[in-house]
C-alpha cells in the first residue's frame, strides 16, 4: 500500500494530519499498538519539522508485510550540520513554533530512537529528505 | 483512578467522556512543551496542561494519552473538540493551576511517569 501526503510549512492547523492517518491505518491492519506509536510518534515529529523548519513537503507511505517505510522531502532552508540537529536540545525554532508547544530540540533525537532505521539528509537552501522504517 | 473521579476531584468541567469512561489513569505527565509529551513510553497517563492549541490534541493522539486536563480555565476551541470528539480523547477544563491539580492528584495515589 502506498499513499502520500502534502504538508504545508508554517500551518499548525493541519500539523500531525499524515500521522493521525497513517495510526488510523496501522490499526485497522491489526499492527502492534507498541509498534504502532513508535511509527506514528517518529512520523508526527518529522512531519511537524516540516511544519515549523521548511516552506513545504511530501510525504510517502509505503506499508507492506514487514515493514513501514516512510520518505519526508521537504523545500526548505535545510540543515547546515545533521550532526548538530540530532543532538538533544538544539534548536533553532522560531518564537511562533515555541508558542505552539515545540521547539525543544527533542524532535530529530526522538525519531531516532522510535525508528528501528533513519537515515537524513540535507542541503542547505534546497531542502531535507527523512526516512523512517519500521518493521512490523 | 476514572476520569469521572479526576473531574470531581479537580471539579472540572467534562468534554467528549464518550468511550473512555472505563479508563484506570494511573500516571499523570504536567508539561505545556510537546516535545516532552511525546517522549512518554509510559501508557494510562493523563496530560496535564496549558496549552490549549490543536496540537494539544494530535500530541495526545500520538502519544496514546486518552484524557488531558487543560488548567486555568484554558478552553478548549471548537475546532479542538470536534478532534478530541473524533480521535476519542477526552478534555477537561479546570479552574485550577497545573500546580493545585497535579499535588491533588499526586495524594489521590496518581504516579509520575517513569523517567528513563
Ligand atoms: N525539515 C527541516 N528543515 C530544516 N531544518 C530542520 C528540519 N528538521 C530539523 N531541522 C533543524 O534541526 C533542529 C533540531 O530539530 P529537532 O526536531 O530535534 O528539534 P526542534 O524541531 O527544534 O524542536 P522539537 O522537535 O523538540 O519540537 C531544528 O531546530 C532545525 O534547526
Ligand atoms: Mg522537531
Amino acid at each position: 500500500m502506498k499513499f502520500e501526503y502534502k504538508v504545508q510549512g508554517g500551518n499548525f492547523s493541519k500539523a500531525g494530519y499524515a500521522s493521525s492517518d497513517l495510526k488510523k491505518i496501522l490499526k485497522q491492519l491489526n499492527v502492534n499498538p507498541a509498534i504502532i506509536k513508535r511509527v506514528v510518534v517518529a512520523l508526527y515529529e518529522a512531519e511537524v519539522n516540516i511544519v515549523a523548519h521548511a516552506y513545504n513537503g511530501t510525504i510517502t507511505i509505503d506499508i507492506d508485510d514487514k515493514q513501514v517505510r516512510i520518505v519526508l522531502e521537504d523545500q526548505g532552508p535545510g540543515i547546515p550540520s545533521i550532526e548538530q540537529a540530532m543532538q538533544k536540545g538544539f534548536s533553532t525554532a522560531s518564537p511562533h513554533v515555541r508558542e505552539m508547544g515545540f521547539g525543544a530540540g527533542m524532535g530529530l533525537p526522538n525519531i531516532k530512537k522510535n525508528a528501528d532505521v533513519m537515515n537524513i539528509t540535507s542541503k542547505v537552501n534546497v531542502g531535507t529528505t527523512v526516512e523512517i522504517i519500521n518493521y512490523i | 483512578m476514572l476520569i469521572n473521579e479526576i473531574a470531581s476531584n479537580i471539579n472540572a468541567q467534562i468534554h467528549c467522556i464518550e468511550g473512555n469512561e472505563n479508563i484506570d489513569i494511573t500516571k499523570a505527565f504536567t508539561s505545556d512543551l510537546m516535545s516532552d509529551v511525546l517522549t512518554i513510553e509510559d501508557s494510562d497517563v493523563v496530560l496535564i496542561t496549558g496549552l490549549a492549541n490543536i496540537q494539544t490534541i494530535r500530541t495526545a493522539d500520538m502519544a496514546d494519552i486518552r484524557c488531558i486536563i487543560l488548567g486555568r480555565n484554558k478552553h478548549p476551541s471548537s475546532e479542538m473538540l470536534e478532534l478530541a470528539e473524533d480521535i476519542g480523547i477526552t478534555v477537561l477544563v479546570c479552574p485550577l493551576t497545573l500546580f493545585h491539580i497535579s499535588g491533588i492528584l499526586y495524594n489521590k495515589g496518581i504516579n509520575p511517569i517513569l523517567i528513563k
